[in-house]
């Protein structure tokens, strides 16, 4: 396993207890994808694995991570990117008044010292439009442009472990499945490990191998992809595709209630 | 005309000195929305060591020079690893003491070691220096301020259009967490804006040492200058600095030229409160790129 993520506990400011007992494990080159609605923990989980939660006030109070065999609980970030994890935040985050290359740029902070014209032709190779768009600001791009630019960016530091959070928010289907596309062409072609935060279970169980799924800080499923979408409570939980026989009354919402409960 | 053109010219090459020492203490917030009171002392500070190097250890200029700024920008990263990096993340106004105090500490030690006499440096500028344009004479000392405050902008320009550190020290003061996740470090970039800081301050407060005479009081009270030249230019914006520093500058000379030469280190402060008043952001502040 590249990644082990064991029985970790995720406290806020001292008291806020977000995250109470996750575990999870990465093989390396697959795409696992973590599911979950709204405040269920996941960004609090990749946050946990990359380092970021310490200026958050954050902390992992219990359990391990482990990453290729070490330990990386108590690391700092910048000693956690340059092993080889990097995490695309929530909500893209781009640098506004730093231009498209530039924003490249950035992105070669863990290994500042080498050349990273190849990296840049590598990324634009991915994302055509990034090319077109690479003089101008960030902050004048579109949000499908900053979403393969924050993923561009994170390629520069040729992770082994990308850490996706909710690529799809907010933009429009096509874009979407274009974006998905392009995940799915990096785990192939880059061999890249991929951990994909997702609310749009649907898009992300196409490309996953591995699926879990959070609810209030705890991992209430786990299975293959494959399983996961078949799954009945996925299916009509996450998918949003009830069968076609469930009639809506008062029992279905009442069953709803109930394995959301086991859930 | 002439004397017009003259104050012009005299009010551009100081100017241009107060600019680049208002990049610093702007480079400083930018990177870690940090306001370095002791700014004044990082400048005089710089003026005294390169007193010390050559008018007492003998140095030529060129060696006391480079050695000054190579001493600051030193002093500037210390200064920020003993006592600026323990309060990251503590609320702004202990920062803000602490730089209150750094500044009173600063002081003190240097009252110390060169007292509180007025000093002026031996005339080492060439007269070759000294340039003439029909009626209008630059004095030698201006036209190193010039070419000083011209080559640095030009380099400082560069280092961040261009360097991978000027980029990633850019990108902290755009989004922190943002470069935190990229693995910049974030810390070194903080350090690294205050050694820049304190160089350019050192390169400021030789060159007007070298105008009025260096002494204590008077060069940390020059630096105190920075505040009205970053509330016109705007706190956030290095362009504006040195657009700021050049109108304070015209501002001083015309006033002195013009007015009295009592009234030319008031007059700073005066447009500062008006500035305030009327663009609480400064005249040319970040304008804010609201999509996204
Ligand atoms: N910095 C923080 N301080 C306090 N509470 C937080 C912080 N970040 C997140 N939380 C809380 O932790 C819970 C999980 O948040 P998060 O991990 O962002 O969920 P998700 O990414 O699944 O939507 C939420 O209830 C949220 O309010
Ligand atoms: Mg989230």
């Amino acid at each position: 396993m590249l990644l082990e993520i064991n029985n970790i506990s995720v406290v806020y400011a001292d008291v806020l207890q977000v995250l109470k007992g996750v575990s999870l494990s990465v093989e390396e080159g697959r795409v696992v994808s973590l599911l979950g609605s709204n405040g269920a923990g996941k960004t609090t989980t990749l946050k946990a694995v990359s380092g970021l939660l310490k200026p958050e006030n954050g902390k992992v109070t219990d359990g391990t991570i482990v990453y290729d065999g070490c330990p990386i609980h108590n690391l700092s970030p910048e000693e956690i990117t340059r092993k080889g994890i990097i995490q695309v935040l929530e909500g893209r985050q781009p640098f506004k008044y730093l231009t498209v290359e530039e924003n490249l740029r950035v992105g070669t902070a863990t290994r500042w010292t080498q050349p990273y014209q190849e990296d840049l032709e590598l990324v634009y190779r991915y994302f055509p439009v990034l090319l077109k768009r690479r003089k101008s600001l960030a902050g004048y791009c579109s949000g499908g442009e900053l979403q393969m630019l924050v993923m561009g960016r994170a390629l520069m530091a040729r992770p082994r472990l990308l850490l996706l959070d909710e690529p799809s928010l907010g933009l429009a289907p096509l874009v979407v499945r274009e974006i998905f596309q392009i995940i799915e062409r990096i785990n192939e072609e880059q061999g890249t490990t991929i951990v994909l935060v997702e609310q749009n279970s649907k898009m992300a169980l196409q490309i996953a191998h591995y699926g879990y799924v959070m609810e209030n800080g705890k991992i209430v499923m786990e299975g293959t992809a494959e399983d996961l979408r078949k799954n009945p409570d996925i299916k009509e939980f996450y998918l949003g595709m009830g069968s076609a026989e469930t009639i809506r009354s008062y029992r279905n919402v009442k069953s709803y209630r109930r394995r959301k409960r086991w859930l | 005309m002439e004397f017009f053109l003259q104050l012009m010219v005299n009010g551009v090459c100081i100017g241009l000195i107060y600019g680049i020492s208002a990049m610093g203490f702007v480079m400083i917030f930018k990177a870690s929305s940090v306001i370095n009171f002791a700014h004044g002392e990082l400048l005089a500070a710089g003026a005294f060591f390169f007193f010390t190097l050559t008018a007492w250890g003998g140095l030529p200029v060129y060696a006391a020079f480079i050695l000054t700024l190579a001493a600051s920008f030193i002093l500037g990263f210390i200064v920020e690893r003993l006592f600026l990096r323990p309060l990251i993340g503590e609320p702004l106004i202990e920062v803000i003491m602490l730089t209150i105090g750094l500044s009173s500490m600063f002081k003190g030690m240097m009252l110390l070691l060169w007292g509180g006499n007025l000093y002026t440096f031996p005339d080492f500028l060439p007269e070759s220096l000294s340039l003439r344009f029909g009626a209008i004479t630059i004095p030698p000392v201006y036209t190193g301020a010039l070419i000083i405050g011209a080559f640095f902008l030009a380099l400082f320009g560069l280092f961040f259009k261009y360097s991978s550190q000027g980029i990633f020290m850019r990108s902290v003061a755009d989004n922190q967490t943002a470069a935190l996740s990229l693995g910049v470090h974030v810390k070194r970039v903080f350090a690294l804006s205050w050694g820049i800081a304190a160089l350019v301050a050192a390169i400021s407060g030789i060159v007007l040492g070298i105008i009025n005479g260096i002494n204590v009081h008077e060069l940390s009270s020059i630096g105190l200058k920075v505040f009205p030249v970053v509330i016109l230019g705007g706190l956030d914006s290095i362009t504006g600095a040195v657009i700021g520093g050049i109108l304070i500058g015209l501002l001083e000379t015309f006033t002195g030229g013009y007015l009295s030469t009592s009234l030319k280190d008031v007059i700073p402060f005066i447009v500062l409160v008006i500035v305030l008043l009327i663009k609480p952001y400064g005249l040319f502040g970040l304008v804010e790129i609201e999509r996204v």
